[in-house]
C-alpha cells in the first residue's frame, strides 16, 4: 500500500530527502488519449472523430466537476452520498429559473449579455447547492457517521425528498433549457462539426479542474484535505478539525454539482426531476473507475467514461449504455482499487 | 407445536404482533369474499407479491447486511420469462414452468456472477456496482425490443384456466365471483404463504445464523472458520432466485410485463422502503411493510385528495399535499424511520414484549 515512506535502505541521509517523492503513475492517463487513438480508425473519418473526442472531452469535464465533490467526500469522511445527484437537478432546475428570469438577455444578440446569463445561473445555481449541502449534511448525514448502512439508506431517503421537493417547486414535467443565442449552432474546422457549446463546457471544466488541482496541491487547505483522505486519524491528531473540513467540502462539492447540473442541463437542453438518479449512475462508475477518493482518478475516469461513451454511441448505439459497465469491469479486473486507488482504502 | 415448527420456530414473540399477522393471513386469504372489487383484488395480489419481493430482499439487507441496488433486475427476470415465454409459445401451463425455469437459471448465473465478482469488496462498492448493473439491465430490456417489446411492454395471455373469462361457477359464491381471477389470486396466495415460509426456515436454520453472524461481524466470522465471500454468494443467490419467483407471480397475476412495472428504480425505492418500515432482519418485517404500504400506495392518495381539496388555491402548500407527492411523505417518513426507528414495525413490537416482562 504504502509505496511512498520506507527506503530502508535509503540513501545517505545528507544527500537523499527524507521521503522520495513517489514517482507519478502515467498509464491510467496515457489510456485517455490511447482510447481516442484506437477510436480514430476504428471510426473511420478524422472529421467525425473530432467532433466525437470534443464532444466527449465535454462530457467528461462536466460529469468530472460532479463527481469530484463526491469522491472528496468519501475519501475524507467515508461517507457515500446516494443522495448526491439530488444537487445536480437542484442546479439544474434553479438554472431554468434564471434563464426563464433573464430570457431577453438570453436571446439577445450580445455575447456579452448571454455570457452574463450564463454566469449568473452558475452562480445562483452554486450558493443554492451550497446552501442545500449545508443543511442535507447537518440534517441527513451527520447522525450516520461510520454506518455505511444507514448512510445509504438515510441518503437515498434524502434523494427522494429533495426529487419530491423539486416537482412541488418546479412541478413533475421536462422543462427545456435552450443555450444563450451565441453559444447555440456549432463551428465548422474543416470538416468537423464542433457544437461550440461543447467548447465551453470544456472550457469551464478546465477552469474547475486548474482551480481544484491549485486548491489541492498548492494551498494548506488542500494539504490538509489529501492528508485527511489518505489517513483521517493522523491529521485529527496533529489538532486540526477534521470535521469542519469535511463540511467545508462538503459544501463545496454540493456547489461543484449544482454547477454541473448547470452544465448538464444545458447540454441535454432540458432537465427532468429524475436527472439526479440518472446522472447518480454515471457519477458512480466514474468514482469506481478512478479509486475512491482520488480527485486525479476521478478525472482519468470522467474523461474515458465520456470518450467511450460518444465513440460507442456512434459505432453501436445500442451498446452505449454498457460501454460504461464494460469499462468498469475491465478497470476492477485490473486494478481492483481502481485506477488512481487512495492508500488506506 | 405443529404450528411452531412450520414457522420454523421464528414465533411473532410479541401479542400484538401475532395479532396483526393473524388479521394480515386472513384478510389476504379472504380478499375475494371481503372485499370482491376489482380494485381490491388487485390491491390484494400486488400485497402477495411484494411481501415475496421484499422478503427476498431482506434475505440479504436484513439478514446479510449487504446492500443491493440490483434487486428489481431479478424481478424483472421473472417476469419478463414468463412474459416472453408465453407470447412466444402462445398461452400454457407449459410455456409458463418453461418461461419461470429459464428465468430461474438465467437470474441464478447471472446473480452467481455477480456476487464473486464483486462481493469481496466493501458495502458502498457493492451498493454502487449493482445499481450500475441494474440500470444497464433496464436499458438492454427497453433496446431489445424484438424480444421484451421495448418500452411498450408484452401483454399475453395465461393458460385457459387462468384467464379471467373462465367461469366455473355460475353464480357468485359468497359474493365472490368464482372464475379464472379468483383461482389465478388463490395461486399467488398459496405460492407466496409456501415461499415465506421456505425463506423463515432458510433464516432460521444454522445457514440463516451465519449470514447473521457476517451481517454483525464478517471479520470474526471470518476468523471463526466461514467462508465470507462463499455464504454471501449464497446468500445473494437465493435472494435473487426468490426474487425471480416474485417476478413470475407478478407477471401471471398482470398478464402484462414492461420496464416500468418490474424493473424501474421506483419498485428499488419502494423495496427499501417497504423494508426499513417493517423491519430489517425479519421475514415478517416483509408482510407487515408490504401490507402497510401497498395500502398506502393505493388509498393514501385518495385522502391526500381529500386534504388537497381543503388547501386548494394555497400556493405551495397544495402542492405538498397533492396525491402526488405522496412519495414526499413516504421519503419523510423513510428517513425518520432509519433514525429513530432503525427496527421498523417488527422490531419495535418485538423490543415491546421484552421490555414489559
Amino acid at each position: 500500500m504504502n509505496t511512498t515512506t520506507t527506503t530502508p535502505t535509503a540513501a545517505p541521509a545528507a544527500k537523499a530527502e527524507a521521503i522520495p517523492k513517489a514517482a507519478f503513475d502515467w498509464i491510467p492517463l496515457a489510456l485517455v488519449p490511447l482510447l481516442a487513438l484506437v477510436a480514430l480508425p476504428a471510426i473511420g473519418s478524422p472529421s467525425s472523430w473530432l467532433t466525437l473526442t470534443v464532444a466527449g472531452l465535454a462530457m467528461g469535464m462536466i460529469i468530472f466537476i460532479i463527481a469530484s465533490g463526491l469522491t472528496l467526500v468519501f475519501g475524507l469522511m467515508d461517507v457515500l452520498n446516494f443522495g448526491h445527484g439530488v444537487f445536480i437537478a437542484f442546479g439544474a432546475f434553479v438554472a431554468t429559473s434564471v434563464f426563464g428570469a433573464m430570457i431577453g438577455w438570453s436571446d439577445a444578440d450580445s455575447m456579452l449579455k448571454n455570457l452574463a446569463v450564463l454566469f449568473c445561473a452558475m452562480l445562483a445555481a452554486m450558493s443554492i447547492t451550497a446552501a442545500i449541502g449545508w443543511g442535507f449534511e447537518r440534517v441527513m448525514v451527520r447522525p450516520v457517521y461510520g454506518q455505511h448502512l444507514k448512510q445509504i439508506l438515510v441518503t437515498m431517503g434524502g434523494m427522494i425528498i429533495g426529487e419530491e421537493l423539486i416537482k412541488v417547486v418546479w412541478g413533475p414535467q421536462q422543462i427545456p433549457l435552450p443555450l444563450p443565442t451565441t453559444l447555440r449552432g456549432s463551428l465548422l474546422w474543416g470538416d468537423a462539426v464542433v457544437e461550440k457549446y461543447r467548447l465551453v463546457a470544456v472550457v469551464i471544466g478546465a477552469v474547475v479542474l486548474l482551480a481544484m488541482l491549485f486548491t489541492l496541491n498548492r494551498t494548506k487547505l488542500g494539504l490538509l484535505i489529501r492528508a485527511g483522505v489518505q489517513d483521517r486519524e493522523m491529521v485529527e491528531s496533529l489538532g486540526y478539525r477534521i470535521r469542519r473540513l469535511f463540511v467545508g467540502v462538503f459544501v463545496a462539492g454540493s456547489a461543484l454539482a449544482g454547477l454541473g447540473g448547470v452544465l448538464w442541463g444545458l447540454y441535454q437542453q432540458n432537465v427532468i426531476p429524475q436527472i439526479g438518479a440518472q446522472v447518480n449512475t454515471l457519477i458512480f462508475i466514474v468514482i469506481i473507475i478512478g479509486g475512491l477518493g482520488s480527485t486525479f482518478g476521478c478525472f482519468v475516469g470522467a474523461l474515458l467514461v465520456g470518450l467511450l461513451a460518444n465513440y460507442v454511441g456512434f459505432l453501436a448505439p445500442k451498446a452505449a449504455m454498457f460501454s460504461n459497465i464494460g469499462l468498469m469491469v475491465a478497470i476492477l479486473l485490473w486494478r481492483p482499487q481502481g485506477l488512481y486507488p487512495v492508500a488506506n482504502r | 407445536m405443529m404450528f411452531s415448527r412450520l414457522l420454523s420456530n421464528d414465533l411473532p414473540r410479541n401479542r400484538w404482533l401475532a395479532a396483526i399477522l393473524i388479521v394480515i393471513v386472513l384478510g389476504l386469504a379472504l380478499t375475494p369474499f371481503l372485499f370482491p372489487s376489482t380494485k381490491a383484488l388487485n390491491v390484494g395480489a400486488k400485497i402477495l407479491v411484494f411481501i415475496v419481493l421484499v422478503a427476498s430482499f431482506d434475505l440479504l439487507l436484513g439478514y446479510t447486511g449487504i446492500v443491493s441496488f440490483a434487486h428489481t433486475m431479478f424481478f424483472g427476470i421473472g417476469a419478463y420469462g414468463v412474459a416472453i415465454a408465453s407470447t412466444r409459445l402462445g398461452p400454457g401451463w407449459g410455456s409458463l414452468a418453461l418461461g419461470v425455469g429459464v428465468a430461474l437459471v438465467l437470474a441464478l448465473a447471472l446473480s452467481l456472477v455477480i456476487g464473486l465478482f464483486s462481493l469481496r469488496v466493501k458495502a458502498i462498492f457493492f451498493a454502487m456496482i449493482t445499481l450500475a448493473v441494474a440500470s444497464a439491465f433496464l436499458s438492454l430490456a427497453s433496446q431489445l425490443s424484438d424480444l421484451t417489446g421495448g418500452e411498450d411492454g408484452l401483454n399475453f395471455k395465461v393458460p385457459e384456466a387462468l384467464q379471467p373469462g373462465t367461469q366455473y361457477l355460475e353464480e357468485p359464491f359468497l359474493g365472490a365471483s368464482i372464475d379464472g381471477r379468483f383461482l389465478s389470486y388463490y395461486l399467488l396466495f398459496v405460492a407466496t404463504v409456501v415461499l415465506v415460509l421456505v425463506m423463515l426456515r432458510i433464516v432460521n436454520s444454522p445457514f440463516g445464523r451465519v449470514l447473521q453472524a457476517i451481517r454483525e461481524n464478517d471479520f470474526r466470522a471470518e476468523a471463526i472458520g466461514y467462508r465470507v465471500v462463499v455464504y454471501r454468494t449464497l446468500s445473494n443467490v437465493l435472494s435473487a432466485l426468490f426474487a425471480t419467483l416474485a417476478g413470475c407471480l407478478l407477471a401471471i397475476w398482470l398478464r402484462y410485463n414492461g420496464p416500468d412495472t418490474s424493473l424501474s428504480f421506483e419498485i428499488m425505492l419502494d423495496i427499501l422502503l417497504i423494508v426499513v418500515i417493517g423491519g430489517m432482519g425479519t421475514v415478517y418485517g416483509a408482510v407487515v411493510g408490504s401490507v402497510l404500504f401497498v395500502i398506502a400506495q393505493n388509498y393514501l392518495q385518495d385522502l391526500l385528495k381529500l386534504g388537497a381539496g381543503a388547501v386548494e388555491g394555497v400556493p405551495v402548500v397544495s402542492q405538498l399535499v397533492s396525491p402526488d407527492r405522496w412519495l414526499l411523505w413516504l421519503g419523510l417518513l423513510f428517513v425518520l424511520s432509519v433514525y429513530h426507528f432503525p427496527t421498523g414495525v417488527v422490531g419495535r413490537l418485538r423490543a415491546l414484549r421484552s421490555k414489559g416482562r
